[in-house]
């Protein structure tokens, strides 16, 4: 940005000798360009993103009908918040799939980008195939995994009645179920992350692997001494983004929703799902809303400690 | 597996063989895993009620009476246009706004720009799921439920498209753009005659992305529209399930036709949408 700021200096001035004296109206010119060019987005996002922020830590304070009548109750919805079983079963899941699933994703994304980074036509070939799921809705993906995971007839039944480990009820099952979204959640989402890595990998030069065989380190030597230090500011979006993804990302939601209703016995119960339920089917939006913004402080939390750690989004580090 | 893959880059080819094929059988074997329950789908599509659970991957008696059957007895082609008026519209404003916003973001100067920008990007890691109640409250407020403009307007503003054409204005060189201001043309000339023919590939790689989430999204969807004939397609197969609960020769051919598109746009524009991806994470 600095650098933009010299160079702007160096057009000012023959633009500033032709128009003598109007400098300043050039300047100004530019001012309202800009604003106009950003005016949509900056309201668009204000109104739309900004807006129901703002809105769902106040909306928490109130009583909502399903007419729209509004009543301050103050900080009722927070008492019954820590009063409702199922408000913290809901947590509890929500925890448990984060620690499930982030890991999961940081090994398989990055193992499969080093299994594939050679730009070969095979490895070509293989990313793609990797990264198709990514393509499909989540919608069809929960249906087509109901089907293979359905008791009794589903294929991975048929699987494991063949070799002998007798069949289960894979969704229905209060034991598997949350393990079971976790683990179609991999399956969709490590291509993004294979990709994502595969793009950090590229920027690390090879000559430092070079140097470090001449130096006589080994494959594990070079991993852990090049490839993961410099592979830093990869690793930390990664970690971000897929933990933002796990505690609200509407995929887990749609996955929830369709598959499994955040039963059974509310183990795939995620927050956001719980929040859903309480406004949508029982029309509690004061109480849900208060929920919700449980989420956002966590959000924002995350999201001010991500400005700290990259001075103010820019994902480079000296 | 880490440690088997920089063994491939660091061992002379012929030493490697062995390592290589275990390497490309476990990557194809992955490969394998990723696509087959979307090829059990399809299976499952031309397969008739009684074999649809059977454990052949090619169907004994292939039929086409699943499809017939959800084109004939559903409204499913109304859905598929919703799906694709609403993600064509989406795309189409958002790449105007995006590439309006980024441009002056990266390329002119006015106070407060880094301060809108910084603001901008504070909202991307908030997801729908965390504002869809208040998101609901102000939409019934302006009137947006059971709309187009409902499903459309609220989708089009996402931080993630404004920052990664403001990188990329950053990068283009400015020379093209201060001829043309020296010669006089307005700000809105400059964007439309150069900076938006520039940006071609960007802005397609954009599209593809953009088209693809809006045809793949559902909750929104779901939570603004009880009006069946405004049904998205996303929403329409989910409570297809509801309704079929059992025929899921039925449904799997649904969801076959809803996935065709966007897979056959993966297929044909991988290389851009790899590429974008792949560069979207840092920098």
């Amino acid at each position: 940005m600095a650098d933009n700021a010299v160079r702007s200096v160096d057009i000012a001035i023959p633009a500033a000798q032709k128009a003598a004296g109007f400098r300043l109206s050039n300047r100004h010119r530019e001012w309202i360009a800009g604003y106009l060019f950003v005016a949509p987005d900056a309201l668009g996002l204000l109104i739309f993103v900004g807006a129901p922020m703002i809105l769902s830590l106040s909306l928490g304070f109130f009583s909502v009908s399903g007419f729209g009548a509004y009543s301050f109750v103050g900080l009722d919805n927070y008492r019954r918040m820590l009063g409702d079983p199922l408000f913290w079963q809901s947590l509890r899941v929500t925890i448990l799939y984060v620690v499930l699933l982030v890991p999961a994703l940081y090994a398989s994304g990055l193992g499969l980008a080093l299994l594939i980074q050679n730009d070969t036509r095979f490895n070509g070939f293989v990313r793609t195939l990797l990264f198709m799921p990514q393509t499909v809705s989540l919608v069809v993906v929960a249906l087509v995994w109901q089907v293979l995971l359905i008791d009794k007839i589903g294929l991975l039944n048929r699987l494991t009645g063949w070799i002998g480990l007798g069949a289960y009820s894979w969704l229905g099952d209060p034991r598997f179920a949350l393990i079971a979204v976790v683990v179609i959640s991999v399956w969709f989402l490590m291509g993004f992350y294979m990709l994502i890595f595969l793009g950090g990998l590229q920027d690390i030069p090879r000559e430092y692997y070079e140097a470090a065989k001449i130096d006589g380190a080994g494959p594990a030597a070079s991993f852990y001494l090049i490839t993961l230090p410099l592979l830093r500011p990869t690793s930390f979006f990664v970690l971000l983004v897929s933990t933002v993804t796990a505690v609200c990302g509407s995929q887990t939601f749609d996955l929830v929703y369709v598959m499994t209703r955040g039963g059974p016995a509310n183990t795939t119960s995620l927050a956001i799902f719980y929040v859903y339920q309480q406004a949508f089917l029982f029309n509690e939006y004061g109480y849900a809303a208060a929920m919700a913004s449980v989420l956002v402080v966590v959000l924002m939390l995350i999201t001010v400690l991500m400005f700290m750690l990259t001075r103010g989004g820019r994902f480079t580090y000296e | 597996m880490s440690e088997t893959a920089a063994v491939e880059r660091q061992i002379d080819l012929a030493a490697l063989r062995p390592a290589r094929i275990i390497l490309h059988l476990a990557g194809l074997i992955l490969a394998f895993m990723a696509v087959a329950p979307l090829f059990w789908m399809l299976s499952m599509s031309f397969k008739g009620a009684n074999e649809v659970f059977g454990v052949n991957l090619i169907p004994d008696r292939p039929t086409l009476d699943n499809f017939i059957y959800v084109f004939t007895q559903v409204d499913f082609l109304r859905y598929l246009w919703n799906s694709f008026f609403v993600a064509a519209m989406v795309t189409i404003i958002a790449l105007f706004f995006h590439s309006m916003a980024g441009y002056a973001l990266a390329r002119l100067r006015f106070p407060g720009r880094d301060v809108i920008f910084l603001t901008m990007f504070a909202t991307f890691l908030i997801s729908q799921p965390v504002i869809i109640v208040p998101l609901f409250i102000l939409a019934r407020a302006l009137h947006l439920l059971d709309s187009y403009a409902g499903l459309i307007i609220p989708s089009i503003f996402n931080a993630f498209g404004i920052f990664l054409l403001r990188q990329f204005y950053l990068a283009v060189p400015r020379e093209l753009e201060e001829a043309a201001v020296i010669d006089g043309a307005g700000y809105f000339r400059v964007y439309w005659s150069i900076i938006l023919p520039l940006s071609r590939p960007i802005l397609s790689a954009l599209a593809i992305l953009f088209f693809l989430a809006n045809w793949n999204s559902f909750l929104w969807p779901l939570t603004i529209t009880s009006d069946q004939n405004l049904w998205m397609v996303q929403v329409a197969i989910a409570s297809f399930r509801q309704q079929y609960n059992a025929s899921w020769n039925y449904i799997m051919a649904a969801s076959t036709v809803v996935a065709l598109p966007t897979v056959f746009m993966f297929v044909i524009f991988q290389k851009r949408i790899i590429e974008s991806i792949k560069t979207s994470g840092i920098k």
